[in-house]
């Protein structure tokens, strides 16, 4: 039997308050081994206080060939930022 | 070093296999441009087969030359003369250990499976850095790997943490806050040695002997016979000149070596005061050849080696495959 291992993504929390961050990748059969992989692989240096594993084939990702018609119509709306808004030095805490 | 052995490389193994399509010289230019604006490849994003296939080669070469690396010094760790020694060997061999599987993790997203990388190593037909191929008698040759091969490896290494495929570059900004590490221990070891006994010092000065012409070989041919440095510079793998690299390692070794107070084995080492460089003699690239081809003093050891830990691991594979395949069976939802 020569299985190959399936691929897991790993997440890590860096310090309690911040969010998991993708860290990279481990091979496991199953999320046990997934768990024990990436402990070893990413935190030999106290680098993290908790970690997801999630089966890389269970993420979908966006196509980079769509990235223009996702993201560019969020470009021209400056209106959604605070700072495109004019208002008089004399007006405070706004 | 660990981009050595793509200079070496055969060029037919560079042509794209199909034939180029039309479209595809309007999406190179455009690829061209992201690389110019100095933008990060990221694995899903269109790249010209030639550079795809250029990153894999480099980036598995870098990752074996990782695992094999482990083999030199693992060597001593039962040996080791200290219990601190011993721990700060281990957690060095351990972090080569990782080293490797970031870097076969990066090669995987660009479309070749970690089994296939393993399975080239393992036939002969991969390569990695010729330094894994020389042998370490004394524990001054653990000094001296972790200060010189190292040191190398991160000269080489801080470059690729801007290289332009975004997963590879993230692999190198890890590794190089580990290789500090090893590069600084190994030193110290030196250190400890040349201060010690007459018999230490020489222990030292024996490894400096074994190490120096090895280490400055690791950056590869000189410029005016590397085969893929234009191409690779342009595609931005590469910012560096194998020659650049070297000699940015020798002016910065050759004064450790004299805090040391050991002697750099070449006659013809003097520093260019006009230049503000060390000018060094001229390296024997017959000996590096030869290493490369399979000749070194410890290729067929090293090979062994890997493909007998390969085999005797083979049952703690499959087992944790039929456990993991028995426990989906029992409970499928929790697969």
């Amino acid at each position: 039997m020569t299985e190959v291992w399936p691929l897991w993504e790993v997440f890590i929390r860096a310090r309690s308050g911040l969010e998991h961050k993708h860290a990279g990748s481990v091979h496991a059969t199953d999320a046990r081994m997934a768990l024990e992989h990436a402990r070893d692989l990413y935190t030999r240096r106290d680098e993290g206080v908790s970690i997801w594993v999630v089966p890389s084939k269970e993420i979908t990702a966006s196509d980079p060939a769509e990235a223009e018609a996702l993201f560019e119509p969020a470009r021209d709306k400056v209106y959604r930022h605070p700072t495109f808004y004019q208002i008089p030095d004399e007006v405070k805490t706004l | 070093m660990y981009s050595q052995a793509l200079d070496q490389a055969p060029r037919e193994r560079e042509a794209p296999s199909a034939s180029p399509r039309p479209e595809d010289s309007a999406r190179e230019a455009a690829f061209l441009a992201r690389v110019d604006a100095e933008e990060k490849i990221e694995p899903k994003d269109w790249m010209p087969e030639g550079y795809r296939h250029t990153l894999i080669r480099q980036i598995s070469q870098h990752a074996h030359s990782e695992i094999v690396g482990m083999l030199p010094e693992g060597n001593w760790i039962t040996r080791a003369p200290s219990l601190q020694r011993k721990a700060i060997l281990i957690a060095k061999v351990q972090d080569e250990g990782g080293h490797g599987a970031y870097l076969y993790g990066a090669a995987e997203t660009l479309g070749i499976s970690r089994e296939q990388l393993i399975d080239q190593l393992l036939a002969g037909k991969a390569k990695y850095s010729s330094i894994f191929n020389y042998p370490t008698p004394t524990w001054a040759d653990v000094g001296a790997i972790g200060w010189l091969v190292d040191g190398a490896a991160i000269m080489n290494q801080i470059p690729l943490c801007r290289c332009s495929y975004g997963p590879y570059a993230r692999a190198m900004v890890r590794i190089c806050k580990e290789e500090s590490f090893h590069q600084r221990q190994g030193y110290e070891i030196m250190l400890t040695l040349a201060r010690g006994t007459a018999a230490q010092r020489r222990m030292a000065q024996e490894a400096l002997d074994r190490w120096w012409w090895p280490a400055l070989m690791m950056f590869g041919p000189s410029d005016a016979d590397s085969a893929h440095t234009a191409q690779s510079v342009r595609w931005k793998i590469k910012r560096f000149t194998n020659d650049e690299l070297r000699q940015k390692f020798v002016d910065f070794t050759v004064p450790q070596a004299q805090f040391l107070g050991l002697a750099v084995p070449d006659p013809e080492l003097r520093w260019d005061d006009a230049a503000q460089h060390y000018r060094f003699g001229a390296i024997d690239w017959t000996e590096f050849q030869q290493v490369l081809r399979g000749n070194g003093p410890c290729n067929r050891e090293r090979l062994q080696t890997r493909r007998r830990a390969h085999e005797d691991g083979r049952w703690v594979r499959e087992a944790a495959a039929a456990y993991a395949l028995k426990q989906r069976e029992r409970s499928p939802a929790a697969a």
